[in-house]
């Protein structure tokens, strides 16, 4: 459940607080959940905190995934 | 915007559907249940259903925390703002959910009531450091996605020393609610409820972790494969459950892996450990008294509990009578089983809580898809 | 002697720090002034020189259109626009909407004591501009003025009057099976410009309002195409309350495609932040316009070669449906509807 979104970390704000962008939008919103952000890393942002950063390697991994036309398991026929 | 276009991508869309078509057994079926509103809402948004094969259906469990939250504490609150005449800080779903004698907290802001609209519980903290002399009392309803910010509010007024700030809480636990599912008889002991396996909530799983839904996977043996929000990790999602089903396999899997870990945000673990304890039981809607399933705020810090500083009673108020709510939360019942849907029950007069939330499985199916209910009618 | 009688020295406003009093409202010296030194020097024009209660002007032939609409907007200076320029704009769309040409509006004020004369200046000499700019003028008016907390700083009326050329006959129930529906630009400016303001729910965004008379666009789509069908501008519930609306008068239903309905990139990240669909945010600057399948591309083209209709886009079609469903290909490929809006759309959580 819960609508949250992907933003990018753009200031670091004092009191645990970063300015996040998404598409030109900004938004203060509060870091107090998570550890060890730093501008430019993503986040996803919920009722105005920071509930997690977005893993990039991990992002990429699984939309190569989605676009595997066949099952990924070694030795198994078509 | 970026990691949120890319997996609505349309093209990728067909190549997965065309996987799942490709790798279903046309001899059976398979029932997926998701019980996060986000998903809800993505399904019938994206229009999922219909890119997937007639043998495959999702069906919405109780993932909905608006829609779960009892009649009589939507009560609460509005006395709480009439009565007792507090600033109530809550966030927009709860404001048109209908109470008892045709209130809602909308209809008692109309009415003078000082209830207030915030987008973060951080919010209601700066509107009690601004009213000094009010009593602000933080609406707190979500799983455990929404439940952290709760907790930083709470330790946040503790910190200021905020005398006149109070959480009604009604925090609600997903893995309770998957429990109440898979214990109820017609999936456990009857077999009426065909499951195959559940999609995994994609927030909730950011703060809880895949950890928890282990237990679930082992004691029922149903796979469970968390997905992220986007309807291209749903399709995902969908697609490792039906492989885990072909293979035999009851185990849980992360589509998400781009915010969710085996431990989860231990960060944010930790606070709600520190702030809430858990009721030992409390009234979900449509599904009853649920044991340990939801959470109170520890006596530690009992001076910023609404429940406490107001005497808050709780009254149960049931739904009405022919409201099917309770067995579609189960996946007992589709919406159009629903004598009241469409019909008496629409967005705009909601009756039972699967149509009162835009996530509930009613209003999605009502605001999204019902014409395809027509069409079927019509043949 | 010289006739003339000279009149006793009066102050003149204080538009730095002075507020609107009761005494502006009734009828006497203070209205008169406020009449005086703000609305006729700002809205200045040949009727409202004459002083009297009423405009008078001759009728051209065809037939007239009146058309009117209240404005509460709040905040009232928004990025990119202000009451009175939504007040201007809003009436002459409506005029617009059914192919006339705008001639004249009328414009009441009620005003709440104690609101700053400085605000109500920027207000009127901005609806002044935009009539200005429209070449439509206000050519009467009203002013009353209501006690503290019985107003929201200013409530505005404007009512247009315009005449609708011969062999135009646009209507909200003349949409057919086949027709095309074209967007003029990009939705959910406007709502997410006022969005971005509201407390508690602020985010910055260089997102502008959109408002903007449309009654010359209008007039180069009739030119090319004189025969269109429907015209309506999408304003409080956003492009999919215009299409429903349309749908149920004119007995039909429309399939729309969602990657074909033009967004800025900023409204949809906006609303992505709010859980809003920005096919129900506000818009007051942008027009649907209904027309016969061999018309499209003419009528396209015409709206394109104007400045406010540069990224106009054929979004859908209407077809035969006895329900009435305005229904959506999604750009993830599955259909949904496009229902009414239920109450105000409010921002989730969930």
């Amino acid at each position: 459940m819960c609508l949250a979104i992907p933003a990018q970390v753009v200031t670091l704000l004092p009191d645990e607080m970063a300015t996040v962008e998404l598409s030109g939008v900004r938004k203060e919103i509060s870091l107090a959940l998570v550890d060890g952000i730093e501008v430019g890393d993503y986040v996803i942002v919920h009722v105005g905190y920071a509930l997690q950063k977005l893993d990039p390697a991990e992002a990429e991994r699984t939309l190569q995934l989605f676009a595997q036309m066949e099952r990924p398991s070694a030795g198994d026929a078509a | 915007m970026k990691y949120i276009d890319e997996f609505r991508d349309g093209k990728l869309a067909r190549v997965l559907a065309a996987n799942i078509a490709r790798e279903v057994r046309c001899e059976r079926s398979y029932r997926f249940m998701e019980f996060c509103g986000g998903h809800t809402h993505a399904i019938s948004r994206y229009g999922i259903q219909d890119l997937l094969p007639g043998n495959v259906r999702l069906i919405h469990g109780p993932g909905c925390p608006v829609c779960v939250l009892p009649i009589g504490r939507i009560d609460n609150a509005i006395e709480l703002a009439c009565g007792r005449g507090v600033v109530l800080c809550t966030y927009a779903d709860t404001l048109r959910v209908p109470a008892s004698q045709h209130m809602s907290l909308l209809k008692a802001k109309a009415s003078g009531a000082d209830i207030r609209m915030i987008y973060s519980s951080l919010d209601a903290i700066r509107i009690a450091t601004e009213n000094p002399g009010a009593q602000v009392v933080f609406f707190a309803i979500g799983f455990e996605t929404t439940t952290p910010p709760t907790a930083v509010a709470v330790q946040r007024a503790e910190a200021l020393e905020l005398g006149n700030f109070s959480v009604f809480c009604n925090h609600v636990l997903t893995p309770s609610a998957i429990a109440n599912i898979l214990e109820s008889p017609q999936v456990r002991s009857l077999g009426a409820v065909q499951l195959d396996g559940f999609i995994g909530p994609a927030h909730v799983s950011t703060v809880i972790g895949s950890r928890p839904y282990e237990y679930f996977a082992q004691e029922y043996a149903k796979p469970v494969v968390i997905a992220g929000f986007e309807p291209l990790d749903v399709m995902q999602a969908i697609l490792m459950l039906v492989r885990q089903v072909n293979d035999g396999r009851a185990e849980v899997e992360n589509e998400f892996s781009r915010a969710v870990t085996r431990e989860g945000n231990l960060k944010a673990q930790a606070l709600v450990a520190e702030v809430f304890a858990l009721r030992r039981s409390f009234e979900w809607r449509g599904l009853g008294e649920v044991p340990y399933s939801a959470l109170r705020i520890k006596s530690r810090y009992s001076r910023f509990d609404a429940e406490v500083r107001f005497g808050i009673e709780y009254r149960s108020v049931p739904d009405a009578k022919s409201c099917e709510c309770g067995a579609i939360l189960r996946g007992v019942k589709q919406p159009r089983d629903c004598k009241l849907f469409g019909t008496v029950c629409t967005p705009e007069t909601p009756i039972g809580s699967c149509m009162v939330s835009s996530e509930g499985a009613c209003a999605a199916h009502y605001t999204y898809g019902r014409f395809k209910d027509v069409e079927v009618v019509a043949g | 002697m010289t006739g003339s009688v000279k009149k006793g020295y009066v102050r003149p406003l204080d538009f730095k720090h002075g507020r609107v009093e009761l005494s502006h409202g009734s009828g006497g010296k203070a209205m008169a002034q406020l009449i005086d030194e703000l609305f006729l020097r700002s809205l200045d024009n040949e009727w409202l020189r004459q002083l009297n209660d009423q405009a008078c002007f001759a009728v051209p032939r065809g037939r007239m259109v009146l058309a009117t609409d209240s404005h509460v907007v709040s905040p009232l200076f928004f990025p990119g626009g202000d009451i009175g320029c939504l007040a201007v704009h809003g009436t002459i769309n409506d005029v617009a909407m059914s192919g006339a040409h705008p001639l004249y509006l009328a414009a009441s004020f009620i005003l709440e004591e104690g609101f700053a004369l400085a605000d109500l200046k920027r207000v009127v000499e901005s609806m002044a501009e935009a009539a200005l700019h429209a070449g439509v003028p206000v050519v009467t008016g009203d002013t009353k003025v209501v006690e503290r907390g019985k107003g929201d700083g200013v409530f505005i009326t404007t009512t247009g009057v315009g005449i609708v050329p011969a062999g135009v006959d646009i209507s909200v129930d003349r949409a057919r099976p086949g027709d095309k529906i074209i967007a003029s630009g990009t939705i959910g400016d406007h709502g997410v410009a006022i969005l971005s303001l509201r407390e508690n729910l602020s985010f910055a965004t260089t997102v502008q309002s959109d408002t903007a008379a449309l009654h010359r666009l209008v007039a180069a789509m009739v030119e090319a195409v004189p025969g269109i069908h429907c015209l309506r501008d999408p304003t409080r519930g956003g492009l999919a309350t215009t299409l429903n609306e349309i749908a149920e008068q004119s007995g039909v239903g429309m399939l729309i495609s969602e990657q074909c309905v033009p967004i800025r990139p900023e409204v949809s990240a906006a609303c992505e932040f709010l859980g809003l669909d920005p096919l129900y945010v506000a818009n007051e600057g942008k027009l649907v316009a209904i027309c016969a399948p061999e018309d499209a591309q003419r009528l396209l083209e015409a709206m394109r070669r104007h400045p406010l209709g540069r990224q106009a886009e054929i979004i859908g079609e209407v077809q035969d449906d006895v329900h009435h469903f305005v229904q959506m290909e999604t750009a993830f490929g599955g259909r949904r509807i496009v229902d009414w809006l239920t109450g105000e759309q409010l921002p989730r959580i969930c």
